[in-house]
């Protein structure tokens, strides 16, 4: 079993959970709470990656941002190298892809917060990022860990945009998915069985401990 | 309350609808590029019907000419799916419905044969493939050092088609590795998941140098791109090429017309005008 792909994919995951939370909230909170008219335009550009095929992304990052298009020279001059093939383009790649699946939740979990609660923090003279932080966020807190938990297990499940922008470099780009269609190609079932064992496991694990310990409020199961 | 309940109401719809998207997404990647030659209608009028072919994607550009061809001489039609060929053994071996199997690697028609999944001897050799070293026009590598000249730090990456399951990766690396440079270069090498991905790598100007098939070199669309070096036949063991009827196939009487078609003297010569060797002029050395 290939322990360098599941550790690469892990790393992959926590890294877009990470960047995910910290942009998610800000993006969530202007998009639930701004009354800008064209609001819809920027809540469609959010929600994009859940219609598009990873094929778009992966094809936008490999050519558009390429070497050969003024983008990717951007980015060249300023990084050093282009976004395929380096772990820094697979993140990238997967902060993008997983965005809805970050804001979306976080959002409704912001409006799910009573009004009156959050005007009765302004009027008793706190500031909006104390009233963020102290009435909001812990009333909403339920909607942050699905984001979370859904960036992070979205990103370990991520296939056709690494796949194609990837190269499979071991270590750097090689996750986990890769490993397994790399196996099934190459007819190493047994290999190829026991990593998808792990990580059916493992997904299983991971979404039952958020199951159980925040049960109310990410419950999609039950009717109210 | 009630507003509490229909906020909770939202947050749960709005999680489904999420979840429900991302169930949709996670849904499989296609394995295999597949796609259709030409959108020939199911013609009942015609002898033989359709003939599903699963094609290793070097030959992708010589095979949608033979297909042309094929159905202009016979009137069957002939559906095209462009993949690795690794990754259509496992289809096959779990009952993929294909009428014929093009592979660039003939240890894989000689398998499902040894299986009883393909027709017992229809495995034929139909071509030998070549390697060749190539970079874009605009690209500063010197190609004619060779692959000595990969060693130039300059040349920061190098796409190769993957060796471990991909008969054309695997060549690749064994010239590598008998011109010495494979130490100097394995850091740098990227790997596509077929030949024709790591041809998009490197065309594509993301890689400054790979490993292709001589036969997508000199595919219209490429060939005026790059320019390319032959790289050595000592270097590599020949990629013989292998084509089986499918045991399953759904259309035997047709298969079996596409495995005569390509036999003859005029496919022959076509393939070789692609890049590559027909297996009647190469010297005998010794693989098998």
């Amino acid at each position: 079993m290939n322990w360098q792909a599941i550790t690469l994919s892990l790393k992959l995951a926590v890294c877009v959970a990470g960047i995910l939370l910290a942009a998610g909230l800000p993006i969530a909170y202007w998009v639930t709470f701004s009354r800008w008219r064209w609001k819809f335009l920027v809540e469609a550009v959010v929600a994009l990656p859940l219609v598009l095929p990873p094929t778009v992304l992966g094809y936008y990052i490999l050519v558009g941002l390429g070497p050969r298009h003024f983008a990717g020279r951007v980015w060249e001059s300023l990084f050093g190298h282009t976004l395929p093939f380096t772990f820094g383009g697979l993140l990238v790649a997967s902060v993008l892809y997983s965005l809805p699946f970050a804001v979306q939740p976080i959002s409704a979990g912001f409006e799910g917060v009573d009004r009156r609660l959050i005007e009765a923090s302004w009027t008793l003279g706190a500031s909006r990022l104390a009233t963020f932080f102290r009435v909001i966020l812990p009333l909403s807190a339920a909607g942050a860990v699905t984001g979370i938990v859904l960036s992070f297990a979205h990103t370990i499940g991520e296939f056709g945009v690494v796949l194609m922008v990837g190269g499979n470099i071991p270590g750097v780009t090689r996750t986990v998915s890769i490993d397994i269609y790399d196996q099934v190609q190459a007819a190493n079932y047994d290999v190829a069985n026991r990593t998808a064992l792990v990580l059916l496991v493992f997904s299983f694990l991971v979404l039952t401990a958020i199951y159980a310990t925040n049960r109310r409020a990410l419950s999609i199961w039950r009717r109210p | 309350m009630t507003s509490d309940n229909s906020k909770m109401k939202t947050i749960r719809t709005t999680f489904a609808r999420a979840l429900l998207a991302g169930l949709a997404l996670a849904a499989p990647f296609p394995a295999a590029r597949a796609r259709d030659a030409a959108t020939l209608p199911q013609d009942a009028a015609k002898p033989c019907g359709t003939v599903t072919v699963a094609v290793a994607s070097d030959l992708t550009h010589a095979m949608n000419e033979i297909a042309a061809n094929f159905e202009k001489a016979t009137g069957c039609a002939v559906r095209l799916s462009m993949g690795s060929s690794g990754n259509f053994l496992t289809q096959i071996e779990n009952v993929a419905p294909f009428d014929v199997f093009f592979s660039a690697d003939i240890a894989y028609p000689k398998k499902l044969e040894a299986e009883g999944l393909a027709a017992t001897g229809s495995t034929y050799l139909y071509a030998i493939g070549k390697i060749v070293l190539w970079a874009r026009n605009d690209s500063r590598i010197d190609i004619t050092k060779g692959l000595e000249g990969l060693r130039d730090p300059s040349v920061r990456k190098i796409s190769i088609a993957n060796p471990e399951h991909a008969p054309y990766g695997r060549a690749a690396e064994e010239a590598l590795r008998q011109s010495g440079v494979y130490d100097s270069v394995k850091d740098r090498l990227v790997l596509g998941e077929n030949i024709s991905q790591a041809a998009e790598f490197v065309e594509s100007g993301n890689a400054d140098a790979g490993i292709l098939a001589l036969s997508i070199a000199l595919a219209p669309g490429v060939v005026e791109k790059g320019r390319y070096w032959n790289i050595p036949e000592q270097f590599y063991a020949p990629i013989q090429q292998g084509v089986v009827v499918v045991r399953a196939s759904p259309n035997p009487q047709g298969a079996r017309q596409l495995l005569d078609y390509i036999k003859m003297p005029e496919t022959a010569a076509l393939l070789e005008r692609y890049g590559f060797v027909l297996p009647a002029k190469i010297p005998t050395r010794g693989k098998p």
